[in-house]
């Protein structure tokens, strides 16, 4: 069973808020969906799927279609950390496909700001039963260590660059400069990124996302309901998703699991890497987005520096536009978890909806990729090929 | 930058499946699990092989020697501190500080060896140091 074609994107909503001292997390859940329903033409009562991941309160899924008065007849929470809305998106419309559902609800929200988390420099631990924990707990992983280290294997091995890395970041913020609601607004330069002071080798500040609270939701449809809703449709053309891990501890830090989810996701899309006219790649930090490049096939391994550097992913630019929203790196990465924002920036590309200054003209085919977890050794990787109609 | 100061190691959590290791770790050995079915060693050591699935995987003891992967010095940190992927002698790479050294002067490739340091209320854990 293929899903494309079967599924489209009716409503996106991206909160606003960027700290949400006022707002619970059940709240925010609410806001967004309702913003995503409102952006569809449908109501909840229109919902009867209903897809979120461990940034729930709760119990999740049963406590969020408690709040919200949901009525459902097929739920979902795959949890893959920041990856997790992308898939949920894949499965909305595979659900759908089947006859599961008719009009499916993803939600994700969180206030890691507003709760003064350490988010990327506190070390991480999922409880004393996770299998690992008491093999790197005591070797201080944090977030951003743990990405540093793929980052630096990588210049070993390809001769990656940190100015190749800023230019990401600099992309970004050319593109964040005209969201007015991002986070950080003013536009950076190669020399900036490079003085900004070193977090975790070679990881400097400005290679790292903001931590930000709000929250997004996307609403997916079958092609009955969609054709009668008044909003551009886009339809879910292809998916892919895979785990990578350690593999018993023969780690390799140099690809992810986009080597596998990309070319499911363009062989069910029936369309290649060439085709694509603008990608929404997880922006955790710079070095996430070089490697999925590369590894979703737009280059060959280790080329990936050359191929960001020199503004060829700033919109109008160069030949690849990327998180023309600013991304993770400048306008939002609520909860923590990026893979919301990817799917709503590329839904708005595709709508011709992206500020004027950042829009990609024709764009009739766009890909969103989300990672969740720890970088080349326990992590979710989902692609997601969408087009318009 | 030469650091003095000793970061505060969080203890390890011990399981029944993990024990021996930790016992060993104790009296200053590393030990890696090694599957009889399918004669791969594999790290952090499961009961089941994570390559065939069988159970009779053995404890077998590690020459504590290997290489540095992947490295990063946390700056951010009170005390900042090397974590790194070492890759043994045996062929598996295991999370791991390099300690007891110039932390500006790590570097992929760069041979090391094991040694033991201790943690806050528990055995002591496996890190490495330049050979
Ligand atoms: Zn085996």
């Amino acid at each position: 069973m293929t899903i494309r074609g079967k599924a489209y994107i009716v409503g996106v909503y991206e909160h606003p808020t960027r700290k949400a001292d006022d707002r619970s997390l059940a709240q925010l859940h609410a806001e967004v969906a309702r913003g995503a329903l409102e952006d569809a033409g449908l109501t909840k009562d229109d919902v009867d799927g209903y897809f979120c991941a461990g940034d729930a309160p709760g119990l999740g899924g049963l406590s969020m279609a408690d709040y919200m008065g949901l009525k459902l007849r097929h739920i979902d929470t795959t949890e893959t950390g920041g990856s997790s809305y992308v898939i949920h998106v894949a499965h909305a419309a595979q659900a759908i496909a089947a006859g599961k559902c008719d009009v499916a609800l993803v939600t994700l929200a969180g206030r890691p700001r507003a709760e003064g988390m350490a988010t990327g420099t506190a070390p991480r631990s999922y409880g004393a039963a996770a299998p690992d924990v008491a093999f790197e707990l005591p070797f201080g992983p944090t977030v951003v260590n743990q990405y540093a280290m793929a980052a630096m294997r990588h210049m070993h091995e390809f001769g990656t660059t940190s100015a190749q890395l800023a230019w990401i970041k600099v992309a970004a913020s050319q593109h964040a400069q005209h969201n007015p609601h991002a986070l950080l607004r003013d536009v950076v330069t190669v020399e900036d990124v490079l003085a900004s002071p070193m977090i975790a080798d070679p990881l400097r500040r400005l290679d790292c996302c903001v931590i930000t609270d709000g929250g997004g939701a996307v609403v997916v449809a079958r092609p009955e309901v969609a054709k009668r809703l008044p909003r551009p449709r886009v339809p879910v053309l292809g998916a892919g998703e895979a785990v990578k891990h350690q593999a018993g501890g023969r780690i390799d830090l140099t690809y992810t699991g986009a080597v596998w989810s990309g070319p499911a996701a363009f062989a069910e899309a029936g369309v290649r890497p060439a085709d694509v006219k603008y990608v929404s790649i997880y922006d955790s930090f710079t070095i996430t987005v070089l490697i999925t490049l590369e590894d979703l096939g737009f280059c060959d391994k280790g080329r990936g520096g050359k191929l960001v550097a020199d503004g060829n992913l700033i919109a109008g630019v160069g030949r690849l536009p990327f998180n023309t929203d600013g991304g993770g790196l400048c306008n939002n990465h609520p909860a923590n978890r990026g893979g919301m924002t990817k799917v709503i920036e590329a839904v708005r590309q595709l709508r011709g909806e992206a500020h004027p200054r950042v829009q990609v003209k024709n764009c009739d085919v766009a890909l969103a990729h989300g990672t969740g977890g720890s970088l080349a050794t326990r992590h979710g990787s989902a692609t997601l090929v969408m087009g318009r109609e | 930058m030469s650091v003095r100061e000793e970061r505060p190691i969080p203890a390890p959590p011990v399981n029944p499946e993990t024990r021996p290791f930790w016992d060993a770790a104790a009296a200053g050995r590393l030990l890696l699990k090694r599957c009889a079915a399918c004669t791969q060693p594999h790290h952090y050591p499961r009961v089941i092989c994570p390559f065939c699935g069988s159970d009779r995987t053995e404890w077998t003891e590690a020459t504590g020697r290997g290489t540095v992967y992947s490295y990063s010095v946390f700056r951010r940190a009170p005390i900042p501190y090397a974590i790194a992927y070492v890759t043994l002698a045996e062929g598996v790479t295991m999370m791991t500080n390099i300690v007891d050294c110039d932390v500006d002067a790590i570097r992929i490739g760069q041979p090391v060896r094991v040694v033991f340091k201790p943690t806050e209320g528990g055995p002591p854990v496996p890190m490495f140091t330049p050979a």
